[in-house]
């Protein structure tokens, strides 16, 4: 039952980010994550690009469960990472939880994306 | 195997069983045993508190005053006695020694067990701050609170509540019928958010408000202050302070587990059971408020009652097993209706069904998900909350009901009843549809066959509909009933969360005083529970726009670059744009900039088609830093960013050209200090020409102004961009400050006129030159009315919002949460 302990990142209290707002978590060597909190009070974790052109989803205007991105106002899901209506495309999203008024995130998927970044950037080096 | 059998064997050695916790949990779990086995355990039961088994959530009526402690008892003495059992009050469990299968008391009292069941409940969570011990912070979770608490309001004075959830506000009601002055600080910035959704939040504040409670949301409290040793005050993180006589901490509760840790039992949040309530160690068992099952505590009464029964199944040998629990809430706060059950926060593959009812305070939602209700809020109408917690709970499919579930049951199991036009086609003609107005279903007929065959054609012939607006969807239905197909629509509504157009919210924020978003969205029957990315803004606005310096400005409801005060660019940088007053600039001003592009590595800067200079590619975090030093140098907000005035071109001028009939420069800076800061419906520019030769482009502004040689010719409704319009002659003033005074005027009309988004020319197109000069000119002191009110509302906002966040305003936009670094973290 504590199994679970060592592959959660403890991000710090639920409280750092306001009701109908997002924050953003660089990784090193990866791609950045958005935290969101919804005016109804759940807590969602996308990486921070919107499926269109990448743009930073942490800075749209959050409602129900949705994000209308900053730079075309695609509308994306923050339970599934999918444009909704017309638009098509999917942004990642990472598994979160929270205990004791603290926000978790599942490890291997925040480093998943790091780790491809860092691969995608090393093998034409290695080709070369 | 035991007593229990027909015939007399040898006398039995009862089993010993050792409860630790005389609360409900503990004694309804007695309870189910002697129900189901009467004679097979000698039970002893151990309360820390002195007193006999009570009912826990009846404290609240007891401070209130509505209750006695004698009503509220479960279980008196008699019952221990008649049912053999052991009483040890007063006296709580000290340690559990497995290996003996003892535990001992406080008063050192040691007692054997073969089944140790521990039932302890939760503790009231301490918020760690300084203070926090003093004399004077109280908890509520037993009896002695409530005293306490007694005590304190004997004397009146002023209570603090630390948390606006169930607990903290039950509190907060009690106090405050008692007589105590009571403040609730809460963190969130909405009450009971884990049980409410921010519409019902706002309703049950506005509520308590009234009752003369003060609700401080978004407070986070720092510090408790005493006088001679005894507390005083609190003090917030932002330094507000509150005099308090008595502070009470109802910030929460955690799973009292110190027994069950000490004993090495596994516990995580709570102490973990199985499905039969028995924890790491066969011979102990768990249940209530201090246990974990399957990853979740509970905080409420309904589940203990379905752990107590898998527990005595278990130890009466007919285990059955205990799946956990759906908890619904209600607040026990006299006059207030609310009740919450399931999950409300909406999803994907879920839909809402929304129904307010301004007129009688009453907002219901259901959350849908494959035909069935997965969550619910009701406030100020409770009345099926049974029905539909009901409905949620067996999973039950309700699309056969759907159309009228949100009226209740009995409606919707009124068959035909359950479409909404058959249940309004079968209204008599005289039922009333619209209550505001006193119209009845004849008259909204008749009116419609005499040729009212639009919402708003109904709205302004017979008024039905036209006050609060609750009995649109009836009116809607008698449209379509009586005309068929034939329905005109009105004017498009201001988004899908609404019925209501732009004007109709406009209007009736400043009739009926709606000074919040969630109070328009609750009063104007918004469909959705917090809107969307559409009427915030647009909300935000008109709230602005109507309320001058009382209105507080909703970060969250705006668009990102008037949040972030820059303009967003497609790589997710930003870029600033400094005020250059009438296109004017400096050496000071020049070097700043210069500065700030090199020690910020800003990749461009450029000068704008708006006559000043932006500096690009410059990231969140180091925003506040670039204005620091620009403010330093004496610049502030640009403007560039947001529905607002942006620039006021100037050419030249007098002073210097050869052509120039006025000062256009000079009058064009005035006029920029007058109007910079001013929230708009859209972006408006403003240019001043020295002459017809028309340098600076004032004709394709939204003011534009021409100086002539006799005075100042004044144009209005013009833009460039899309799609280019030039602008319409206004009037010519003989003096700059006639200049200016119809340039201000001019701006608050469309303020308050005009819907979000809609920029000077679309919008005089649409109301026409001669409506403009009208409202404008008839009156002739309209234009002095008009102006005045723009100079009020700019008192407001002519805050550099650069200086605000340079100074530390809202960090936590411009910061991130933390840092990863994924490759120390795979060492850790
Ligand atoms: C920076 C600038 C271009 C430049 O380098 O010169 C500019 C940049 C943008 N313009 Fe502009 N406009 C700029 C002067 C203009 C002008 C010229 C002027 O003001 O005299 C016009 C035509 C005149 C007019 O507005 O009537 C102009 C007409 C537009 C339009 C079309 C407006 C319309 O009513 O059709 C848009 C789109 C919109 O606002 O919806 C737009 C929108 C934009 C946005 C804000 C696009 C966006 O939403 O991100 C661009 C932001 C870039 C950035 O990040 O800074 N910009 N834009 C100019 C800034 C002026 C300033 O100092 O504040
Ligand atoms: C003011 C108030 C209002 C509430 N209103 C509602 C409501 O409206 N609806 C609802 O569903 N729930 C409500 N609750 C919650 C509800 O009361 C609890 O869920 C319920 O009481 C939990 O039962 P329990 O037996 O687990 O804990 P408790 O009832 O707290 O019983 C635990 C007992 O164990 C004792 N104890 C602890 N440690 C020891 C020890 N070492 N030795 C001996 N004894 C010990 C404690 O003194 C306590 O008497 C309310 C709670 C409060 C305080
Ligand atoms: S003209 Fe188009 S591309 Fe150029 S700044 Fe304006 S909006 Fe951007
Ligand atoms: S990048 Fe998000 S909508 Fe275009």
């Amino acid at each position: 039952m504590m199994a679970a302990v060592g592959t959660w990142l403890d991000i710090g209290p639920t409280t750092q980010i306001e009701a109908g707002t997002a924050r953003t978590l660089p990784v090193e060597g990866g791609e950045e994550i958005a935290v969101f909190h919804t005016m109804r009070g759940e807590f969602y974790a996308l990486v921070n690009k919107c499926p269109h052109k990448a743009g930073p989803l942490s800075q749209g205007i959050v409602h129900g469960d949705t994000v209308s991105c900053p730079l075309h106002n695609w509308r994306i899901s923050l339970r599934t990472g999918e444009a909704q209506g017309e638009d098509k495309g999917c942004t990642p999203t990472i598994p979160l939880k929270l205990d004791g008024g603290r926000i978790f995130l599942l490890r291997e998927a925040v480093i998943a994306p790091a780790h491809a970044a860092a691969k995608s950037a090393t093998t034409p080096a290695r080709a070369a | 195997m035991n007593a229990q059998s027909g015939f007399a064997g040898p006398p039995k050695v009862k089993e010993r069983l050792v409860v630790i916790g005389n609360g409900m949990a503990g004694c309804r779990a007695v309870e189910e045993i002697l129900e189901r086995d009467p004679g097979r355990y000698a039970v002893t039961i151990f309360g820390a508190e002195p007193r006999v088994n009570y009912n826990r959530i009846m404290l609240s009526p007891v401070l209130a005053g509505e209750k006695t402690f004698d009503e509220i008892v479960i279980n008196g003495q008699d019952w221990y006695d008649d049912n053999g059992i052991t009483l040890v009050g007063g006296d709580p469990v000290a340690g559990i020694d497995r290996k003996t299968r003892t535990i001992v008391s406080a008063s050192g009292r040691v007692e054997p067990y073969d089944k140790l069941l521990i039932a302890t409940g939760s503790d009231p969570f301490i918020i760690p701050i300084p203070g926090n011990d003093l004399p004077g912070v109280v908890t509520f979770r037993d009896l002695d609170d409530v005293d306490k608490m007694l005590a304190a309001a004997e004397t009146g004075g002023d209570a603090v509540v630390i948390g606006g959830g169930l607990l903290g506000l039950e509190a907060a009601h009690g106090l405050s019928l008692r007589g105590m002055k009571v403040t609730v600080v809460h963190l969130m910035p909405t009450l009971m958010e884990r049980q409410l959704d921010e519409a019902a939040g706002w309703l049950l504040r506005q509520e308590l408000e009234s009752r003369g409670q003060t609700i401080l949301t978004g407070a986070n409290t720092g510090v408790i202050h005493a006088v001679e040793g005894r507390v005083a005050g609190i003090e917030l993180e932002d330094g507000t302070r509150v005099k308090a006589d008595i502070v009470v901490m109802a910030a929460g509760i955690k799973p009292s587990t110190t027994l069950a840790r000490q004993a090495g039992l596994d516990c995580e949040r709570g102490i973990m059971v199985d499905d039969h309530m028995v924890t790491s160690d066969p011979d102990i068992l768990a249940v209530g408020e201090c246990v974990q099952h399957r990853g979740l505590c509970y905080g409420l009464v309904a589940p203990l009652w379905d752990m107590c029964r898998a527990l005595a199944d278990h130890l009466t040998d007919a285990p059955s097993g205990y799946e956990g629990s759906v908890t619904s809430t209600k607040l026990k706060v006299s006059g207030i209706d609310l009740f919450s059950a399931g999950d409300f926060s909406g999803g994907d593959e879920c839909e809402d069904i929304v129904m307010r009812d301004a007129a009688r305070g009453v907002y219901k939602r259901l959350v849908l998900k494959d035909d069935r209700i997965i969550g619910a809020v009701l406030y100020g109408d409770t009345a099926d909350g049974n029905w539909y917690f009901d409905l949620l709970r067996k999973e039950e499919d309700v699309s056969d009901i759907r159309e009228g579930l949100i009226f209740g049951q009995a409606f919707a199991s009124g068959g035909a009843l359950a479409d909404p036009n058959a249940a309004v086609a079968a209204l008599s003609d005289d039922a009333e549809i619209c209550g505001c107005n006193g119209v009845s279903k004849g008259k909204v007929v008749q009116c419609i066959t005499k040729g009212a065959h639009s919402l708003d054609a109904v709205r302004s012939t017979c008024k039905a509909s036209a006050s609060c607006g609750s009995c649109t969807g009836l009116v809607e239905s008698l449209l379509s009933l009586t005309l068929g197909g034939e329905v005109e629509t009105g004017p498009s509504t201001m988004c899908k969360c609404t019925s209501f157009t732009h004007d109709d919210v406009r209007r009736l924020i400043v009739e009926k005083g709606l000074r919040e978003i969630p109070e328009v969205m609750q009063e104007l029957h918004w469909t959705t529970p917090d809107g969307c990315s559409s009427c915030r803004p647009a909300l935000n606005y008109y709230l602005l726009c109507a309320w001058p310096g009382q209105y507080v400005d909703d970060q969250k409801s705006r668009f990102v670059n008037e949040r972030m005060h820059a303009n967003i660019q497609k790589d997710g940088t930003y870029s600033v744009v400094p005020r250059m007053w009438g296109g004017l600039t400096n050496p000071r001003e020049l070097r700043a900039i210069a500065d700030v592009v090199e020690k910020y590595d800003a990749p461009m800067v450029k000068v704008t088609g708006g006559q000043r200079l932006d500096i690009f590619g410059i990231k969140k975090e180091d925003l506040p830093a670039v204005w620091a030093d620009l403010n330093a140098a004496g610049m502030v907000s640009g403007h560039a960013y947001g529905k607002a005035l942006r620039t006021v071109k100037t050419c030249v001028g007098s002073e210097w050209c050869r052509f120039g009939t006025q000062d256009s420069t000079g009058l064009g800076v005035k006029i920029e200090h007058m109007t910079w800061g001013s929230w708009m419906p859209h972006k408006f520019k403003i240019a001043v020409s020295g002459c017809p030769r028309n340098c600076a482009e004032a004709t394709i502004k939204d003011f534009g102004i021409v100086c002539v040689d006799s005075g100042y010719e004044l144009h209005i409704g013009g833009n460039g961009g899309i799609k280019v319009r030039a602008t319409d002659f206004l009037c010519k003033v003989e003096t700059e400050a006639q200049a200016m005074e119809h340039c201000a005027a001019f701006i608050q009309l469309y303020r308050e006129d005009a819907h979000y988004l809609e920029r000077t020319a679309p919008w005089l197109e649409r109301k026409g030159l001669d409506w403009i000069k009208a409202q404008l000119f008839d009156d002739p002191e309209t234009i002095g009315r008009l102006a005045a009110r723009f100079r009020f509302s700019q008192q407001f906002s002519q805050d550099d919002p650069w200086a605000q966040r340079a100074a530390g305003d809202r960090k936590d936009l411009h910061s991130h949460l933390a840092q990863v670094r994924p490759l120390s973290m795979e060492n850790a």
